[in-house]
């Protein structure tokens, strides 16, 4: 092979191969990002979904009110954990789990409506 | 002579001059806008339309009140962006009433957030009706953010503990519940031990032919509770006034009109001023049921309350706003 063309080839693969290293980077970044980043959780139809949210250690869950009528969003501990103020349509709660366990709440105007995020 | 014409009492087992199938009529008459009145143990009806003179002893019971619920003053959604624009059409019918009720009773969810202007504006709106004095019990939606604080302040003088309270008009005992406080995860509406103490002190000593009335914003019988349509300890509640010969519960938070009768006890729960909800089961989720904007009235409601002294039971009659 001429020299050139294989500087070029080289370059290309090097190029190529620097350029998958930064895809592969960029991926595993936004990954562990996607890790820390808000968990949703859709308030809608009198029902918080999903029910059951498992979450790693350090993750903000946000609520959001997608419904038509208030809701709120509050731990059933005691003491409680979280508690939100009341949540009119397209507000939202976030609290963020940095201690593992179990987080059962509802909401208080609504008690029926319960969940629980379980952190690990 | 036909028995059926003259509506006549025929199975009085209470005494009280009402009995089981005359009152389910009068109820059947009531989604036409009918008013009974009980009157010398024969019920007597009359259209809306047709009522004689205003303070005639012929047709006018001698107490009467009106109930309305549910006004969510702040709510501004599809299902109805004018919930101050029905509250006033409320109004407007109490006002049309002949005989004029002496006093109005809100079983809740005055507000919708709880928030001060809302409060302001039911009370603006109010004041424009003949009957002056309101008595108020709250609903979940007047206790958010401050465990009920800015509800006492408002409408809770020489309440109890939460904010019930009991008063007297023309020998007929009203009782003001509240259920709505302490939500417990999973649960219904609550009375709680406090309260429930107070109202078997508070009834303890009434002759049982005095007739109570009981109020309270979500329904004190099991409505639907799937739903969080009802109050978990108030079977309790109902033991303290089992002695009593007529018992009238009225109740609001379901937004439809819904009535049951269980021995001395007739339940009731009112409609709303500001928006309908499903009836039980028949929507994913008990809220805000939209209905085309020129049926709206038909499904937003005042109810009457009238009692004939002597007589025990009470005339309740819903009226639509249109």
């Amino acid at each position: 092979m001429r020299r050139s063309v294989f500087t070029a080839c080289l370059g290309a693969t090097l190029m190529l191969g620097m350029g998958a290293l930064g895809v592969i980077q960029k991926s595993f970044v936004a990954s562990a990002q996607q890790k820390m980043e808000s968990m949703e959780v859709k308030i809608d139809n009198f029902t918080f979904g999903p029910a059951a949210l498992t979450v790693p250690v350090g993750t903000t869950v946000t609520w959001t009110n997608k419904d038509d009528i208030p809701h709120t969003v509050v731990s059933t501990d005691e003491p409680k954990a979280f508690k939100s103020k009341v949540l009119d349509t397209d507000e939202k709660f976030s609290f963020t789990f940095s201690k593992a366990g179990s987080y059962p709440y509802f909401c208080s105007i609504h008690p029926k409506m319960t969940g629980k995020v379980i952190v690990q | 002579m036909s028995e059926k014409k003259k509506d006549e009492i025929l199975h009085d087992h209470n005494h009280d001059g009402i009995d089981r199938r005359g009152f389910l009529k009068c109820m059947a008459w009531a989604g036409t806008g009918a008013f009974c009145v009980i009157q010398g143990g024969v019920l007597k009806s009359y259209s809306l339309s047709r009522l004689p003179e205003p303070g005639s002893k012929e047709a006018m019971g001698e107490l009467s009140f009106v109930q309305i619920s549910d006004s969510h003053m702040g709510f501004n959604k599809p299902a109805n962006p004018d919930v101050a624009g029905t509250l006033k059409a409320a109004v407007d019918k109490i006002n049309g009433l002949s005989a004029a009720p002496e006093f109005m009773l809100h079983t809740g969810d005055i507000s919708h957030l709880s928030k001060p202007e809302e409060f302001d504006t039911v009370d603006q709106i109010l004041k424009s009706a003949k009957p002056k004095d309101v008595f108020y019990v709250p609903g979940e939606h007047d206790v958010l953010n401050d465990d009920g604080k800015q509800f006492l302040e408002r409408y809770g003088k020489g309440s109890k503990g939460g904010g019930w309270y009991s008063f007297d008009k023309k020998g007929v005992h009203f009782v003001g519940l509240v259920n709505v406080m302490n939500l417990k995860a999973g649960g219904l509406g609550t009375l709680g031990h406090d309260q429930l103490e107070w109202l078997e002190d508070d009834v303890k000593h009434l002759k049982s032919s005095t007739p109570i009335v009981v109020f309270a914003h979500i329904p004190l019988w099991s409505v639907y509770p799937e739903w969080g349509w009802g109050t978990e300890d108030s079977a309790q509640a109902l033991a303290y006034l089992k002695k009593f010969g007529s018992v009238t519960v009225l109740n609001g938070h379901i937004h439809q009109t819904m009535q049951k009768v269980e021995g001395n006890v007739t339940f009731h729960t009112a409609a709303s001023t500001a928006f309908p909800q499903p009836a039980p089961g028949k929507a994913d989720s008990p809220g805000p049921m939209k209905v085309p904007a020129e049926q709206l009235k038909s499904v937003l409601g005042i109810t009457d309350v009238n009692y004939v002294q002597g007589q025990h039971a009470l005339a309740v009659v819903d009226s639509s706003l249109a």
